[in-house]
């Protein structure tokens, strides 16, 4: 395996630029996932059955399709029905919808695990609905959901890389044009695995070294 | 969108069952090997398997496929892009279901493997009639979830030219200008293949329950 260094060095800011890119549409996209993930899940507890008969459906629809017929339904077919993105704007959605329908059903799992005792003392108190959810939900569930929530958004940042296939120009996208450009494609694709393997094992290192710092804050029961 | 359309997506996903199947058959067949590996007490065996499983877990499929896909050229072996994709999704499955058997295998009561030794069974016997049937009681519904998994994931090889079910989609999708009622039949028969699938393992789960108390 030959590698020019000089070669990889005049390459350097267009690398990472688009490990930028991919770092961008990683975070934007997890954080857009939580969220949504939280309003789904909320909307299926509280919401009226109609809802969460809808959100079901969306949750089982995403989660039994593949990652890569979802992107390209939004970004080929968005146009049809008047939704033209450019594509990262489209992979920022795509991910967004797709993790939105895991983390639900994580959040979900999540809201079961706090014991139903503690939320009828909170209605007792008096407590109304929002305030059961920030002071009793939230606060009792956070602890069980980080280790698969962390889960999730390892695998999220694997599937940035499927982005490239819709031309966002992310990591892979750039790499894998560098390479078959200059005639080192598998050198360059090996360097590549070789990173995301890195992040993701740095990832998993920090989601536990998270969960035994902060487990002091978990309840008795968990 | 025509009947025929849609026929030629059911049979291209012909191809991603195809691919699925054997890819997981293989992938548990390296699976089983790797777990071995993890599990035993040479210490530089287990460093291999769990680096080999780190690795597949860790690096996205995609850039895997790719790099499998522009490899096997280089090392002599010019065989056909559908040989490489299962040679990638098997590498890939293999990983996530060693760490499954793993856990399988680890969970067998020592009260048990003890009984199979005082009544006289062979290392092979206790193997085969006690370790691993337990193992795949317990591993069953995650191999499920992996099947399920890789039929998702095998979407993926569409980009190292093998005609399955996206690719179909996407090249008649092209030709028809009508991505959208294309990749919405064709996240539809994904959607039902995956549905018959876990019907299957829940069938399987139950007939399995031998054994339980």
């Amino acid at each position: 395996m030959s590698l020019d260094f000089n070669l990889i060095w005049s390459l350097l800011p267009e690398i990472l630029r688009s490990a930028g890119v991919t770092l961008l549409v990683w975070c934007c996209g997890v954080v857009g996932a939580v969220v949504l993930g939280f309003l789904v899940a909320l909307g299926r507890r509280y919401g009226p059955r109609a809802l969460g008969y809808a959100l079901q459906a969306y949750v089982e629809l995403i989660r039994g399709t593949p990652f890569l017929i979802q992107l390209f339904l939004l970004y080929y077919g968005g146009p049809f029905i008047g939704l033209s993105l450019d594509p990262v704007p489209a992979g920022l959605l795509g991910l967004a919808v797709y993790g939105a329908a895991y983390f639900s059903e994580i959040f979900r799992a999540g809201f079961e695990a706090v014991p139903p005792g503690h939320v009828e003392a909170a209605e007792c108190l008096g407590l109304n609905r929002s305030q059961t959810v920030r002071r009793i939900l939230i606060p009792e569930m956070t602890m069980l959901v980080l280790p698969p929530a962390v889960n999730m958004a390892i695998i999220l940042l694997k599937e940035t890389a499927v982005l490239s296939i819709i031309t966002v120009p992310e990591l892979t996208f750039q790499i894998s044009a560098i390479g078959s450009q200059r005639y080192a494609f598998i050198e360059a694709m090996f360097l590549l695995a070789c990173f995301y393997w890195g992040l993701v094992s740095l990832c998993g290192r920090l989601g536990s070294v998270a969960e035994s710092r902060l487990s002091k804050f978990r309840f008795a029961h968990s | 969108m025509s009947w025929k359309l849609f026929l030629l997506l059911v049979q291209a996903c012909g191809y991603t069952v195809l691919i699925s199947a054997v890819s997981i058959s293989v992938g548990l067949v390296i699976g089983t090997g790797v777990s071995a590996a993890m599990l035993s007490a040479h210490r530089g065996l287990s460093l291999a398997g769990r680096t080999f499983v780190s690795f597949f877990r860790g690096a996205p499929l995609l850039v895997q496929l790719l790099l499998i896909y522009n490899l096997l050229p280089t090392l002599g072996l010019n065989v056909p892009s559908m040989v490489a994709a299962v040679i990638g999704l098997s590498l890939c499955t293999a990983a996530y279901q060693a760490e499954n058997l793993r856990g399988g295998f680890a969970s067998v009561p020592r009260g048990l493997l003890e009984a199979a030794e005082m009544v006289g069974l062979s290392p092979f016997q206790q193997f085969w009639r006690i370790r691993a049937p337990i193992a795949l009681r317990m591993t069953l519904p995650a191999l499920v979830n992996e099947a399920i998994m890789i039929l998702k994931v095998s979407s993926l090889v569409s980009v190292v030219g093998v005609v399955e079910l996206t690719r179909m989609a996407q090249d008649l999708a092209a030709s028809t200008f009508k991505p959208l009622q294309l990749f919405a039949a064709a996240g539809l028969i994904y959607f039902v293949v995956n549905w018959l699938v876990a019907m299957g393992g829940t069938a399987l789960e139950k007939s399995f329950r031998w054994g339980k108390p």
